[in-house]
């Protein structure tokens, strides 16, 4: 159980700026994902905080305790690698039991032969075997305690290297994309998984990853990184609806959400290819950038028209790839309703809502609206 | 009943028949199948099997070399090999040679590869220098170590003298010979076992020594024993055996430096066989002694390939 403090954390490789001051506060029994593109630190930053890695300056505290000076073992953090590093000339139980012998036994009990003499030594194993038999039943590994890690499937390493993890109750657990080597499948099963075990155990879980669909769909809060920043930090609600950022934006959420050309009027008013909105804001007139999800993209009706150029139908939703004429642009439109698909090569009328709209500066950085009019009179919600 | 088994013999009827048509596909396939082991095959045959069998042959002979005649003369030559002094004194110099100069090499080449691994800057620089006595020609060397050992202007006598510490006459003495040889090996062969180690080395996961510190190993020796000693072990025993079976090949230094004396106390088994086969022209009892050499370096290897059947599973 811990909070981590990271306060202007920057560090260089060769000269080359990683993270470029970074100020985070993970709290007490949080699930943060630190997301972001390859390249953008956010592994880095999760090997400061574990210490593999020591910063150029700033400082991480973990229970406002500073551990800058302290070494990686001394943090008492656990952390899963994306190989997940199992020791393998060790069987499951011993890669599971490494980090309680290492701080239960003395160097002289830890030695191969002479070690096992000593009765104090005896005791201890004892307590040890029930501990990591206590995980592996917890983790539904019981069964593979004998064997080595070569001999374990891609999923059954995961579980073991968490296993590993877990057995000597950490502050905090580190996770470095635990789950890029697996298959979809397992990828999607692990992710209830892994957030089923941070609702038991209720510690602080820090977890990196480039995938947005496994930070969206595990994390308590996201942190979104670019470039060496934290551009945004929020719920994935949040982080989803409402991007600070036009990186953000293109992120997060699948298929990306689709950026038309826009213009900001002298009156306030935008323009979005040559279609007045229904909304106004306080920026400085000039170009915009106008987002809008796909699945807020309505296909039917609507100001604008757009030709079917392809069509991908997943059984439960199909996503329509409309291309505009005299733009050069293409957009993606989620249908819920698959039965009634628009015709290849055909022309379909289409619109948005004024409240799916996103408005982004030339630099990229969110511009407030104002809703002019609200589009349609929804029904008071009911608590 | 009898529909029972005609269904059985049915059954039956096309398991024969493919029976049948198996031996002579199966037979076309063993052909090639030889016809692709015969190159193979063969060469090992000249090279390897054959003179092995030819040195057996002649150790159940009285042959001397360039003689017309040679006698079968069953297990003679074994027993005066077993009656013979100096064969017991080889052996035994051979084994101590062995058992120093294995555990001598093996260490310090471990030892010289994690330095070298653990430093940042010159590491290449470290490497050539320690690989250089493996590339230069050992008798030249041995020359080279026969002036630093002289008793009387040897650099080492020197320094001894220099540091108030008694001097010895390294080669010339009975007692010291055989350590003055070993230290030679061990300096000839530590940067061959440096560089197999380096590999060994440089092919561990980064990774696992960064898990072996969040589990807690604070201390160099504790990874070491947890990720670097056991990581090694593959290498490790390859470079054992090779060490071992080099060592009981040991013949230049002693040839150039001691020719086995002082009275016989650096004699070993490769240097007896090359007197007795090339000063004596005793071939018949040479290849005795080849064979005896031939079954410690079998039994090595041996060790080496059940020790590899039980290897850990790396992924």
């Amino acid at each position: 159980m811990a909070q981590i403090e990271l306060s202007a954390i920057r560090k260089s490789f060769d000269g080359t700026d990683v993270l470029k001051g970074i100020d985070f506060r993970i709290e007490d029994g949080e699930f943060i994902s630190l997301v972001g593109p390859s390249g953008c630190g956010k592994s880095t930053l999760l090997r400061i905080i574990a210490g593999l890695e020591p910063q150029n300056s700033g400082q991480v505290h973990i229970d406002g305790r500073p551990v800058d000076a302290i070494r990686p073992s001394a943090r008492n953090l656990a952390m899963v690698f994306q190989s997940y590093a199992l020791y393998p000339h060790l069987s499951t139980f011993d890669n599971i039991a490494v980090p309680l012998r290492m701080r239960r036994l003395s160097a002289i009990e830890r030695l191969p032969l002479l070690g096992k003499l000593l009765p104090a030594r005896r005791a201890k194993e004892r307590h040890i075997r029930a501990d990591v038999e206590g995980i592996a039943e917890q983790l539904d590994i019981a069964p593979l305690l004998r064997r080595k890690p070569g001999q374990l499937s891609g999923g059954q390493r995961q579980r073991v290297a968490v296993g590993r993890a877990m057995v000597r109750e950490p502050l905090a657990f580190l996770f470095d994309e635990p789950l890029s080597n697996l298959d979809a499948k397992l990828r999607v099963h692990m992710r209830a998984e892994l957030a089923e075990l941070h609702r038991r155990l209720k510690a602080t879980f820090v977890y990196v990853t480039h995938d947005q669909a496994e930070a969206m769909t595990m994390s308590s809060r996201i942190a979104v990184m670019m470039g060496g920043e934290l551009i945004q930090a929020g719920t994935p609600a949040e982080i989803y609806n409402d991007p600070d950022d036009i990186r953000v934006a293109e992120f997060i959420g699948s298929p990306k959400i689709n950026v038309l050309p826009g213009r900001i009027r002298k009156d306030a008013g935008i323009d979005v290819l040559g279609t007045a909105l229904k909304l106004s804001c306080h920026a400085a007139t000039g170009e915009c950038r106008v987002g809008v999800r796909p699945e807020r993209i309505d296909v039917g009706a609507g100001p604008f028209s757009g030709t079917v150029v392809h069509l991908e139908n997943l059984g439960a939703e199909a996503f329509v790839h409309l291309a505009i004429e005299g733009a050069g642009l293409r957009l993606i439109a989620r249908l819920a309703d698959v039965r009634h698909l628009p015709a290849m090569g055909s022309s379909v009328a289409f619109g948005f809502a004024s409240d799916a709209v996103r408005i982004f500066d030339p630099a990229g950085k969110r511009i407030e609206i104002r809703l002019e009019q609200p589009e349609r009179i929804r029904e008071p919600a009911h608590v | 009943m009898s529909d029972g088994s005609m269904t059985l013999g049915a059954a039956i009827a096309p398991a024969g028949a493919t029976r049948r048509t198996l031996p002579a596909h199966g037979s076309r396939r063993t052909y090639s199948a030889y016809a692709l082991v015969t190159p193979a095959a063969a060469l090992m045959l000249i090279m390897l099997l054959g003179p092995l069998a030819g040195v057996i042959a002649l150790s159940f002979t009285d042959y001397q070399l360039g003689a017309p005649h040679f006698a079968w003369i069953g297990l003679a030559n074994y027993q005066d090999l077993f009656a013979d002094k100096v064969f017991w004194t080889a052996l035994r110099n051979t084994l101590a040679y062995v058992v120093i100069v294995v555990p001598g090499t093996v260490i310090a080449g471990l030892a010289i590869a994690l330095l070298i691994q653990s430093g940042t800057s010159l590491r290449s620089l470290y490497r050539t220098i320690y690989f250089l006595p493996v590339m230069a020609t050992l008798i030249a060397m041995a020359v080279v170590w026969e002036f630093m050992l002289h008793p009387q202007f040897g650099l080492v006598n020197g320094m001894l003298r220099g540091a108030g510490l008694p001097a010895f006459s390294w080669l010339q003495d009975r007692s010291t010979a055989l350590y003055a040889l070993c230290a030679i090996g061990i300096w000839q062969a530590v940067g061959f076992n440096m560089v197999l180690f380096l590999a060994g080395l440089v092919s561990i996961p980064k990774q696992l020594y960064e898990a072996a510190e969040i589990d807690g190993a604070s201390s160099g020796w504790a990874r070491f024993r947890l990720v670097t000693w056991p990581m090694l072990g593959p290498v490790t025993t390859f470079v054992v055996v090779i060490s071992g079976i080099r060592s009981f090949q040991v013949f230049d230094t002693v040839h150039v430096l001691t020719k086995g004396g002082p009275s016989k106390s650096t004699e070993v088994l490769i240097h007896t066989m090359y007197t007795e086969g090339f000063e004596f022209f005793r071939s018949g009892y040479a290849a005795a002694i080849t064979v005896v050499f031939l079954v410690f370096v079998l039994l090595l290897t041996l060790i080496k390939s059940r020790l590899a059947d039980r290897g850990v599973h790396y992924t």
